[in-house]
């Protein structure tokens, strides 16, 4: 099953390469991994989508928890929350698929942030499976380059992840 | 008061009241070393190779409850230390180990005797720091100390480049420290006791096994104690050893991969289990699939979450301290209005007793030939079962294990979760270092001694009247035992040739050499060397079978109760 572990870790160099080495050296796997600094900059906050049975993510929030620099871990997908990922698509915009390009970003609420004379850069949010969709649409053929950013998420509600 | 990087090391250490550091110089700690030489709160232990210096410092915590200290220069060091931090690592020891850095200014461009310390050493210590600043040094250092010996214990390492070693600022050493994101659990949960209690009182077929944490939490009194009430059969793992004297009716020996065959019978076939810090690994459980085969309920004790239901589904876990949740289910049981189950309890004993009857440690006595099984027996005699032992890695543990009784903890000391051949040497200095006045045996085979040999040296320097028990069965026996069984009796590389003349060897460094070949020699060599050569080191190479092998077995992938015994052969 994927789980969606969020983490909040000391803002602290080397903090991140613990998390990512005890992944690697326990062979767990990450599908994605993001993070950035919190509003208290003395925190880090990590979301890792990870794939693995019950007794496997089990064991991940365990041995995350162990890590001295982990303040908290959750595992966002036990309850309600929301997930988002930001992609940046250069996409060939000419011609007759000059306007289809629109089109299509409009649907998919994107908006294109980037245009030259052949080229659109479209950016779109959501979850994994409306950007995957978004490729598909647009096709093989006229991506030019994709960049995304990995998941975050966040509990619904009163569901808080803070110290 | 102002103090230099350097001078706040050693202030640390001795406000930390350490006695002994193991070490070895170099460029990178330099001003630290300098800083030694002025005091002499505290001893340095200069070792020959740092991997020795790690293992002297893990035997001297493992020995004596205190944590070890050890510091090495950078680079070729620290690579050097890392199989002592790995060791320590596996086994959950106490360890501060101090490297030099090469300066600040310098990292990451390749600097002489550069090595990217926090990095290698990441996966196999508790915790790592790399000082960037001088005033982070002494706070590092209290946490240093603080999360070896806190929660489950482990080696912690602090990186420290040589310009901070020589900045100068005000010491102070913190009274305390706390951190939000470290507050390891130390009382177990009331109502998961309760509910284990009651499964213990209920069980038809209970079974205690006990590890390394048992030692680590100094339980063993606490342990022996609720044991004996419950009048349950208990085992230990290897690292357990000691947790429960051994010499006690209930004990029914080690359990695991050369368990005895009534230990793992009973382990296998229990209704109930009392796990307390012991991990269910591989060497232990063997097959897990063959060992849920027989439903029972575990009730596992253990200070780290993520050893509970790690390989083995547990029913009770119970996440703390193993000396206070002991505690707290003492009182508990003593409170208790029900009583275990007499009758059950007496159907399963007789059962156990049928098993314990096989007598699997039996070995085909040898009037010609050393068998190492006797050597072990000897050594348990004449040192009245009272020594500090320690071990390489191979047949000869096995062995040692198995045939020396030991009743108290702290006694036994070898490596048994990174199974680090060359670690029985260092260690018996360590140990000597933590406990002078007793008696320190290191049990060795002719290739472990070999691997970390060159601390006869130290050894001389510091007068350490170690008695070494070298089962020289001119084989890389264990190796050797698994070609003979799994691989076609082909011995590939499992010959140790052109071996050193022992006696002449440890003469050579200035100790006392014996070499025994004939079993009626055994207990008078001893005796020799453990009175009168009581104050030097000797070395007593015994010329062993070379065929004999290490039962109880149980093959790889093999349950349990799928032993080979001698007697199978
Ligand atoms: C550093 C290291 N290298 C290799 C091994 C694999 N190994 C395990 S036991 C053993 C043989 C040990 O031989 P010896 O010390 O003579 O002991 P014996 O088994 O003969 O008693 C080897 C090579 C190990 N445990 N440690």
């Amino acid at each position: 099953m994927r789980h969606i572990i969020s983490i909040l870790l000391e803002n602290e160099a080397g903090a991140l390469s613990r998390v990512s080495g005890l992944f690697s050296a326990r062979a767990y796997n990450i599908e994605s991994l993001t993070v950035a600094p919190t509003e208290d900059s003395s925190l880090s906050r990590m979301t890792i989508v990870s794939v693995g049975s019950d007794d496997v993510i089990e064991q991940i929030t365990k041995q995350l928890n162990k890590l001295i620099e982990v303040v908290k871990v959750v595992d966002l997908s036990e309850a309600a929350h929301v997930e988002r990922e930001l992609m940046l698509v250069k996409v060939r915009a000419t011609g007759k698929e000059r306007e289809e390009m629109k089109r299509i970003a409009d649907i998919f609420r994107g908006r294109i942030i980037d245009v030259t004379e052949s080229t659109y850069v479209i950016e779109l949010t959501g979850n994994n499976s409306k950007l995957d969709a978004f490729l598909e649409t647009i096709g093989k053929a006229l991506i030019l380059e994709t960049v995304r950013t990995g998941v975050c998420g966040i509990g619904r509600g009163d569901r808080i992840l803070k110290v | 008061m102002v103090l230099t990087g350097a001078e706040i090391v050693i202030r640390c250490l001795q406000e930390e009241k350490v006695e002994f550091v193991f070490g070895y110089p170099g460029g990178s700690v330099l001003y630290i070393y300098d800083a030694m030489f002025k005091q002499d709160q505290f001893k340095h232990i200069l070792v020959r190779h740092e991997q020795a210096a790690v293992h002297a410092a893990d035997a001297y915590s493992r020995s004596s409850q205190r944590v070890g200290v050890a510091m090495v220069t950078s680079g070729p060091g620290v690579t050097n230390a890392v199989t002592g931090i790995a060791t320590a690592y596996m086994d959950s020891i106490p360890l501060v180990v101090i490297t030099g850095q090469v300066p600040t200014a310098y990292i990451g461009q390749d600097a002489f005797q550069e090595c990217d310390t926090v990095g290698i050493t990441r996966p196999c210590v508790k915790h790592n720091f790399l000082v960037k600043d001088v005033k982070d040094l002494a706070i590092t250092i209290k946490k240093a100390f603080f999360l070896a010996k806190s929660g489950r214990p482990g080696p912690v390492l602090v990186d420290i480049p040589k310009d901070i070693s020589n900045h100068k600022y005000e010491f102070e050493y913190p009274k305390s420290v706390s951190m939000r994101s470290y507050n390891p659990v130390i009382k177990g949960h009331t109502g998961q006791i309760k509910k284990a209690l009651q499964l213990l009182l209920d069980a038809k077929r209970p079974m205690v096994y006990t590890g390394g944490g048992v030692i680590l939490s100094d339980a063993a009194g606490k342990l022996t104690k609720l044991v004996k009430a419950l009048g349950f059969p208990i085992t230990n793992t290897l690292m357990g050893l000691g947790g429960y004297p051994a010499t006690d009716k209930q004990f029914v020996g080690m359990l695991g991969l050369h368990g005895t065959y009534e230990a793992n019978m009973a382990m296998q076939n229990c209704d109930v289990l009392l796990a307390i810090g012991a991990r269910f690994d591989d060497r232990v459980i063997g097959n897990t699939a063959h060992f849920n085969e027989v439903q029972r309920k575990i009730i596992h004790i253990d200070i780290d979450p993520s050893s509970i239901s790690k390989r083995v589904k547990v029913d009770v876990p119970i996440v703390g301290n193993v000396a206070d949740v002991l505690d707290d289910l003492q009182k508990q049981l003593d409170a208790a209005e029900a009583k275990s189950d007499a009758k059950a309890l007496a159907a399963w004993w007789t059962q156990i007793e049928a098993w314990r009857a096989r007598n699997c440690l039996k070995y085909k006595p040898n009037s010609k030939v050393i068998m190492p099984q006797l050597v072990i027996e000897k050594l348990y005699q004449v040192t009245g079962g009272d020594a500090i032992i320690t071990s390489d890695v191979g047949q000869h543990q096995m062995w040692a294990a198995q045939y020396y009784k030991f009743d108290k903890p702290r006694r036994w000391i070898n490596s048994g979760g990174l199974g680090t051949m060359g670690f029985g040497l260092p260690a018996a200095m360590g140990a000597h270092f933590a406990n002078p006045k007793a008696t320190v045996a290191c049990v060795t085979g002719e290739a472990s001694i070999q691997m970390c040999i060159q601390e006869l040296s130290t050894c001389k320097q510091y007068r350490l009247p170690i008695k070494i028990i070298n089962l020289n069965n001119r084989y890389l026996g264990m190796v050797r035992q698994w070609q003979e069984m799994f691989h076609g009796n082909r011995y590939a590389e499992s010959y140790v040739d052109a071996l050193p003349d022992f006696v002449k060897l440890a003469e050579a460094y200035g100790h006392v050499g014996m070499h025994i070949t004939k079993p009626q020699d055994v207990e008078s060599a001893m005796q020799q060397a453990f009175t009168t050569h009581k104050n030097e080191l000797v070395f007593m190479d015994f010329i062993t079978d070379q065929t004999a092998n290490v039962f109880p077995m149980i093959a790889a992938g093999k349950g349990l109760s799928e032993m080979i015994l001698a007697e199978d052969l």
